[in-house]
């Protein structure tokens, strides 16, 4: 029994590791193996079979010295397997094929990359992962699973669905790439900035979805909106000069910021006004004004990111509700409701100018929006105007808006506290 | 989750290093340091200058007794930190294997407490009623994209 337990922890422990090293090295490797093989879907399967390889080897023979260069090293050996068992070996693939072999010889021990080649193979693999093509959602399965080194069983459990949906959306997403014939390439300049919109919005999606769950009854889950963090602090370090990949680093960052202080000990939420602010991470404040500065200081206007970073920001260096700059926060929802409109964004300004001049004035903007669709499905609207009508007296009405609000929502800990706010009116 | 990579060298290892090219350890630190920073997983890191520019404030005086000295064996010496944001232990254990020391050397690894270490505040009890008045509007209010506080 004695022996067993032992057994079983050293294989987990060697599980762990394996699991250590996917994390810091899959990206590296399916971009290696991409480059390689001009083929995105293949190089992930010769990736996961290594891994695969990895997992069942290694508790048994040990974690390996650089356990980066043994999955390369097996990646490209089935590389060959696959190109060898091949009918139509030309001479393309031998030559890619003896390429790999030698490369394989040569680096024996060394890490097996040329750093300044991988940087941009990695970033390319990124800009596959968030391809237009693709629908959001696969998107967001193959940029966690291929960006980040997340298994397939860690998505579906962040994303409260199945692992088969998660395996059938990567899986469709690889199809779809490689029937398009999707080439291993950064977008054309014409297209970047497009495109790196796209990448940005799937990591802020990753983010969102932890920052507050929009199904289930758990309130936010920290683990995913981290993953998300990491992801963009390295898109930071691939594409230094793109000012709202700081912007977005720095939202996210300042938001995450007040993670510790938004649960309480029952887990229930605790809102903005009522937050420890004692309890916010000033380190991740500290990282996120410091992107917001390097966004400000290419000196060409604030993004849609980096605007809600510096609200966030106002927020993030204010003792209290009341001594909140919210002049300043109006003006940012200005800002933003020019860069990128959106009902919501007015709503976010409405609340603003309730704290800056009253909920008279606030309730105007909001009854401006009852005709909006985007908001007419959500629970915010009738929940922001309870709020206001509360604050000018007018109960009954106010009752009647937090129960229209909490019908809406479809999370569970949000709807207890709205339905207790349409008892307590 | 954040770790604390504590670098610690006894004298041979400060000795071998400062027969080391400048420009090579340099380098080698940076490749190191570029590695994670592309990963995204580390948040801060420095040198130590040489002990001899630090003191030592000696708690067991009343009041404390702040001394040049003395110091223990170099090899209990600290002298240089990353911070590192990983999603395991396993994850800190493998990139602290990644840096390039040498023999002599040692990396202690320790985890940084975070706010779930410490005992949620009772306050929240008393402020309950507070927060019962003006949660909706706040949480609109700072979320990105409205979508909670």
């Amino acid at each position: 029994m004695v022996a067993d337990e032992a057994a079983r922890r050293a294989e987990d422990s060697a599980r762990r590791a394996v699991v250590a090293v996917w994390r810091i090295e899959s990206a590296r490797i399916v971009a290696t193996l991409t480059r390689h093989t001009g083929d995105f879907a293949l190089a992930e399967d010769l990736a996961q079979e290594a891994l695969a390889d990895a997992l069942a080897q290694w508790p048994e023979r040990g974690v390996p010295r650089n356990g980066a260069a043994w999955l390369t090293a097996v990646a490209k050996r089935k590389a060959i397997d696959h190109w060898r068992r091949r009918e139509r070996l030309d001479d393309r693939v031998a030559a890619i094929a003896h390429d790999l072999e030698r490369e394989q010889d040569e680096a024996a021990d060394a890490l097996p990359w040329d750093p300044d080649e991988i940087d941009d193979d990695v970033l390319r693999l990124v800009f596959i992962a968030c391809h237009p093509l693709l629908a959001p959602q696969a998107r967001v399965a193959l940029t966690l699973r291929v960006v980040a080194g997340l298994e397939t069983a860690e998505i579906a459990r962040a994303f409260l669905v199945p692992v088969a949906t998660v395996q059938q959306r990567i899986v469709r997403a690889k199809q779809a790439l490689a029937d398009a014939h999707v080439p291993f390439e950064a977008p054309p300049r014409g297209e970047r900035a497009q495109r790196l919109a796209a990448v940005l919005g799937v990591l802020y999606v990753i983010f969102t979805e932890g920052h507050a769950a929009t199904a289930g009854d758990d309130w936010m889950r920290p683990d995913l909106a981290r993953e998300a963090i990491r992801l963009v602090r390295t898109l930071a370090a691939l594409q230094p000069d793109e000012p709202e990949v700081h912007g977005l680093l720095a939202l996210l960052e300042l938001t995450a910021a007040r993670f510790p202080a938004r649960v309480d000990a029952q887990g229930e939420p605790v809102l903005l006004a009522d937050q420890d602010r004692r309890r916010w991470d000033r380190g991740a404040i500290r990282r996120g004004r410091a992107a917001l500065a390097r966004a400000e200081g290419f000196g060409r206007g604030l993004g849609p990111y980096a605007l809600q970073a510096a609200i966030a920001e106002c927020h993030a260096v204010a003792a209290d509700v009341a001594s909140t700059d919210w002049a300043r926060i109006v003006a940012l929802y200005g800002g933003l409701e020019q860069v990128a409109p959106s009902p919501v964004v007015t709503l976010n300004k409405a609340v603003a100018v309730s704290m800056a001049g009253g909920p008279g004035a606030a309730l105007a903007i909001v009854d401006r929006l009852a005709g909006e669709k985007a908001l007419a499905i959500g629970h915010l609207l009738p929940s922001v105007r309870g709020e206001l009508l509360s604050r000018l007296g007018r109960d009954d009405e106010a009752r009647a808006a937090f129960a229209q609000a909490a019908e809406r929502t479809q999370n569970e800990r949000e709807r207890a506290i709205l339905l207790a706010r349409a008892a307590t009116r | 989750m954040q770790y604390m990579l504590i670098m610690r060298s006894n004298d041979e290892a400060v000795e071998a290093y400062k027969e080391m090219p400048f420009e090579q350890v340099i380098e080698a630190m940076g490749k190191y340091n570029e590695s994670m920073v592309e990963a995204g997983v580390l948040l801060a890191g420095e040198g130590l200058s040489d002990a001899s520019e630090g003191f030592v404030v000696d708690f067991s005086a009343d009041p404390p007794l702040v001394t040049d000295g003395p110091y223990g064996e170099t090899r209990e010496l600290f002298n240089g930190f990353w911070i590192l944001d990983v999603a395991s232990k396993e994850e800190a254990a493998e990139w602290a294997q990644r840096c390039p020391l040498g023999p002599g050397s040692k990396l202690e690894v320790r985890r940084v407490q975070g706010a779930d270490d410490f005992p949620a505040d009772n306050e929240w009890i008393q402020k309950e009623e507070g927060w019962r008045e003006q949660e909706a509007a706040k949480r609109a209010a700072t979320a990105p994209g409205g979508a909670a506080g």
